[in-house]
């Protein structure tokens, strides 16, 4: 059965069009013209969507920089590290990446356990297994404004959350309270993209043999011995991407800070890179200051990315 | 790992997209060229309606100088859309609503005509404007907007909840510090409001315009934040304010968190600090009396000044035809004009003598009378570099002190003053 076949060569597809020889054609498309046809239009988009505001945002990171009307000429000096250096001694950017690290080190484990485990759950023969799939799909699919407002009225002082605590109410309140801002706007964004991510490990379970579970019964394994050894294991891939992915959008954080907690309040305790690179970037009219903040916080996101995958990932591998 | 790098480079890049956007200009453009040109409005109806019969009235007057007027395009912030607008060298003529505080920035980014490159620029916008022009006044010397209209803000408070808490409708004791605390007190031991006053407790840098920086322009008899490249603030006076407001927040008289919708109409909040727009909002919802900031020595109220929340009239360099929008810019804030915009929106023309010039609209509205008198007073965000900048550092330096009491007032507002300093000498 493992014979190899016969390895008789196929004719190119495209064998017209390279049998008239390596012309000026295959030298400006290369080998495979029409594979480079169909890769062009994306990597276009790449390029001028993604590398090239990249690019420029490096460029900008590293000279005195502001946006100026057309054809008005200014100096635009080449400042080193300076831009650099003012970020990394401004303390409200030091806190800003302070308070991302709680935010993640708070929303990726969460994310990934609670979707891991309501996505096994609905994958399960349950009553209203649609209904439930739809109700975890709901926030994440509705608009961010609106769902901020219900969550102020959740988390104010005089909120139901607290309503319900009673005296064990914290105080200050939830979204005021410096030490309790960030892990709530963390709570906020888990529950607000549950959805997505439940979706991902769906689709990841359906790939899950069901051979394995039954080797599993056979050897003994109760429900949770199932989860852990043939599950998790399972949808490893999915959830090597459910990491990378919570942590790249939760580096983008931006919105939260900005609607929930009034602009990264209380005192800054939940203030994101993103929402002081918006703030010197843009209000402040800085962006070679926004710049430095986000390349620095694109060093840090890859940084991260590579350790994540190096412990989540290393089984994948 | 590519997910990571274009999402993280997305992010980082947004600032680098407007840079690309294409070229512009206003080449060939002077003070003499004529023809059509685009104006801006504000996105508030009443100035819609104001501008829409501003235009018409122009347009029939003037069929080769045809003016087009839209509102501002949405955005976070006016400002960003024309910041962003100026960039990308699609900036219209005139805009009718330039934040002060932003003028700086857009001069630096070479956006702003400055209007003094007029035969009769400078002249026209001391005329109208008298003293307080000066204000306006660029750190060269130029005038790079028209000072257009003021909104001076003051203190509303609602007639019923302080009944109930048994103070007085027609004089309520708002006039020192120690009557403003007391009178909060009163209002929410006796459950009229659940806080006495909620100016916002966010930390955006316009947000000290509503509570510091009102009570700082009366406490200072009519100082900016900044003046001659210094930051003025950490004074006695300026101290005094924030001393005061952190005795609001500490006793919980005014309100800490975030508020969705309106807490003087909710009646959430038994005060309010506003302007004369908010008459026509608050119409009909809550019975309102009206009083100046106090004043720790409580002095009388032709002594008070206030920020004047005003909006002014810029010319954009992308403009071709600047001698026709020079010329709808003076026909806009003309007398007649000025007239017409106070009728339909109730805001205060940035004229001198507004009380006794329409003195007919007054005695006809008396509710707007006070702050008529009160426009006379007004103190505008300083006209310096790095004004946003500025403003966000001390908001940082309020917010954590005044608002969260997580330092002294007073050393927070020392402590920004080698920033502010630094930041406002830089060109």
């Amino acid at each position: 059965m493992n014979r190899r076949p016969p390895t008789v060569p196929k004719p190119a597809r495209n064998a017209r069009l390279t049998a008239r020889g390596p012309g000026a054609l295959s030298a400006v498309l290369g080998k495979q013209p029409i594979g480079t046809a169909f890769v062009t239009p994306y990597v276009v988009f790449l390029a001028a969507i993604f590398a090239y505001p990249l690019g420029f945002a490096v460029y900008m990171s590293f000279h005195d920089y502001f946006f100026t009307a057309p054809g008005a000429t200014v100096d635009r000096p080449f400042v080193g590290f300076a831009n650099y250096v003012t970020v990394l001694t401004d303390p409200a950017v030091q806190r800003s990446f302070v308070n991302v690290g709680i935010f993640l080190l708070i929303n990726v484990p969460l994310t990934v356990v609670l979707s891991l485990g309501l996505a096994n759950a609905l994958n399960a023969a349950i009553r209203w297994r649609t209904f439930f799939r739809v109700s975890y799909y709901v926030p994440y699919v509705a608009a961010s404004v609106a769902v901020v407002g219900v969550w102020l009225f959740l988390f104010n002082s005089n909120g139901l959350v607290n309503s319900v605590l009673g005296p064990l109410a914290p105080d200050p309140s939830w979204l005021v309270n410096s030490k309790l801002a960030m892990p709530t706007v963390a709570l906020y964004v888990t529950w607000k993209q549950l959805g997505f991510f439940i979706l991902l490990y769906l689709a990841a379970l359906q790939n899950v043999s069901k051979d394995l579970y039954e080797a599993a019964a056979v050897d003994g394994a109760g429900r949770l011995n199932s989860f852990l050894n043939v599950t998790v294991p399972g949808v490893r891939p999915a959830t090597t991407l459910v990491v990378l992915v919570a942590t790249v959008t939760g580096a983008n954080l931006f919105t939260e800070p900005y609607l929930l907690t009034g602009g990264g309040g209380p005192d800054g305790a939940s203030a994101s890179p993103v929402l002081i690179m918006y703030q010197r970037g843009i209000e402040q009219g800085k962006p070679d200051v926004g710049s430095a903040i986000g390349v620095l916080l694109v060093i840090g996101v890859l940084l991260l990315a590579v350790v994540e995958r190096r412990f989540v990932g290393k089984e994948e591998q | 790992m590519k997910g990571a790098l274009t999402t993280a480079a997305l992010a980082v890049a947004i600032t680098g997209v407007s840079a690309a956007c294409g070229d512009g200009g206003s080449v060939g453009a002077t003070t003499e060229t004529r023809g059509e040109i685009a104006v801006w409005l504000s996105n508030n109806a009443e100035e819609v309606a104001w501008g829409k019969q501003m235009v018409a009235a122009w347009n029939a007057q003037h069929a080769d100088q045809k003016i087009t007027a839209q509102e501002i395009p949405t955005g976070k912030s006016s400002e960003e859309v024309i910041g962003a607008a100026i960039t990308a060298g699609n900036a219209p003529c005139l805009i009718f609503n330039t934040s002060p505080a932003s003028v700086s920035q857009f001069q630096k980014q070479g956006g702003l005509v400055p209007l003094d490159s007029f035969s009769d620029g400078t002249s026209y916008v001391e005329d109208r404007s008298g003293a307080i022009a000066k204000q306006y006044k660029s750190a060269d010397g130029k005038y790079y907007q028209l000072p257009w209209k003021s909104n001076p803000v003051m203190i509303f408070y609602n007639k019923k909840e302080f009944a109930k808490a048994g103070i007085d409708t027609v004089k309520p004791p708002l006039t020192t510090y120690d009557e403003f605390l007391a009178t909060s007190r009163k209002v929410v031991a006796a459950n009229a409001a659940k806080v006495a006053i909620y100016p916002a407790p966010s930390n955006e840098f316009y947000q000290s315009w509503f509570d510091f920086y009102p009570l700082y322009a009366a406490e200072s008899g009519g100082k900016q934040l900044v003046e001659d490249g210094k930051s003025t603030f950490a004074s006695d006076e300026g101290k005094r304010v924030a001393t005061f407001w952190r005795s609001m927040y500490a006793e919980r008289l005014a309100g800490q968190e975030r508020y969705t919708g309106d807490a003087f109409a909710d009646g959430t909040a038994a005060m309010a600090i506003v302007g004369p727009w908010a008459i026509a909002v608050y119409k009909g919802r809550v019975d309102w009396g009206v009083v100046p900031v106090p004043t720790s020595s409580g002095k009388p109220a032709n002594e008070i000044h206030t920020f004047s929340d005003a909006k002014n009239v810029a010319m954009y360099s992308a403009c071709k035809n600047r001698g026709t929008a020079w010329d709808v810019m003076k026909f806009a804030t003309s007398q007649a004009q000025d007239g017409k915009f106070l009728q339909t929106t109730g805001q205060m023309p940035l004229r001198k003598d507004v009380a006794s010039v329409y003195a007919d609209y007054f005695s006809k509205n008396p509710d707007y009378k006070v702050f008529a008198d009160q426009a006379a007073r007004t103190v505008e965000v300083p006209n310096v570099p790095n004004s946003i900048t500025i403003w966000q550092t001390f908001r940082d330096a309020y917010s954590k002190s005044v608002i969260f009491g997580r330092e002294d007032p007073g050393a927070a507002l020392d402590g920004a003053v080698q920033k502010v300093d630094q930041l406002a000498s830089q060109s």
